[in-house]
């Protein structure tokens, strides 16, 4: 079953592929800082198999901090474990960090410039100025 | 889960609003429900290439082509465009369907904000077609689409330019196959455009990258 949600948001998910690295003078521009204002936990539907081939492309490490520097890592490992692929509750957890915990409102810092992309509304701005490209 | 029939896709879609000032510049006109359904419906029936897929939207626009992927079960999809306003009405779009598992990023495609090579399985786009001030784009939109597709992407290119972008893309290490030869109905939008409406042919074309 779907649950309903009001508005979508930027999921975990979404900000372990993003970058700043577009910018001039930045190289790897990643993983981006999270200043969050406003966070939302939902309750989404899980699909295991879904989660098991996200997380070969994840970057564990940046996961991981990302989520425990909103107060929410709850209790994923900081390593990620071998052979998960069969474990249910471990893909559950990751489930639960990557795609349930949103950010509302805040801003995604560049760890090389100290760029500020704002979130509104749910929505990342990473849209860069002439100057900056 | 049940396909959708086209008929019962493109009867979904027409809920899904358009833009409200549509802005010459950024080529913005609406895909026609009619033709995301019957893309969409082809992309799952044919290639099963959405649903519980990680789908991403180039150009994404008021959202017609990434809700019907949403609602064709697709396991998650990110959304991306330059425009604030169209992401609005994205929004705006999305809160009317029961959908969760969609992304909105504000960007420039050309110079996409991600660092992951290969994140998608599938990216779906109807990309402007460069034939205002900015030639060209709908072949910087595909380059960017191939590099993050891990298995194909669609997208939506003018007839008449067929050989040189499947030229463009066989040079990128994708495979082109036209799956439909479309007429697509642009709309008198925009001020200048003296008829009521202008048919342009437009195919839309699969990119396999496996």
């Amino acid at each position: 079953m779907v649950f309903r949600c009001a508005v979508h948001n930027m999921k975990l998910l979404t900000h372990n592929m993003l970058t700043s690295k577009c910018m001039k003078g930045v190289t790897v521009g990643y993983p981006l800082g999270i200043v969050a204002k406003d966070i939302k936990v939902s309750e989404t539907e899980f699909n295991s198999e879904f989660v098991s081939r996200i997380i070969p492309k994840l970057d564990w490490n940046a996961l991981w901090k990302a989520a425990d520097s909103i107060g929410h890592s709850g209790d994923l490992p900081q390593q990620l474990m071998e052979d998960y692929e069969n474990n249910e509750e471990f893909l559950k957890k990751v489930h639960h960090v990557l795609l349930e915990v949103e950010i509302i409102n805040g801003e995604l810092v560049c760890p090389e410039s100290g760029r500020k992309f704002p979130i509104s509304q749910g929505i990342p701005n990473m849209l860069l100025n002439e100057d900056e490209l | 889960m049940a396909l959708f029939k086209p008929k019962a896709l493109e009867c979904q879609l027409q809920n899904v609003k358009g833009f409200e000032k549509p802005k010459v510049k950024l080529e913005q006109y609406v895909t026609s429900p009619h033709i995301a359904a019957h893309m969409l419906h082809t992309i799952q029936s044919t290639f099963d290439d959405l649903e519980g897929k990680f789908v991403a939207d180039l150009g994404c626009g008021c959202g017609v082509l990434t809700i019907g992927a949403a609602l064709l079960g697709a396991a998650q999809c990110v959304a991306f465009d330059i425009d604030p306003d169209a992401l609005e009405m994205f929004t705006l779009n999305v809160n009317e369907f029961d959908i969760c598992n969609i992304d909105t990023v504000l960007c420039d495609v050309r110079f996409i904000p991600v660092s992951w090579k290969k994140t998608f399985d599938t990216v779906i786009m109807n990309p402007p077609f460069g034939t205002k001030h900015q030639q060209g784009i709908d072949l910087q939109f595909l380059h960017v689409a191939l590099n993050l597709a891990g298995k194909s992407v669609y997208s939506l290119h003018k007839t008449s330019t067929r050989k040189y972008v499947m030229q463009k893309a066989e040079s990128w290490g994708a495979k082109p196959k036209v799956l439909a030869e479309l007429r697509y109905d642009l709309p008198a939008t925009y001020k200048f455009h003296r008829k009521h409406s202008v048919d342009i042919d437009v195919d839309l074309i699969r990119f396999n990258l496996e």
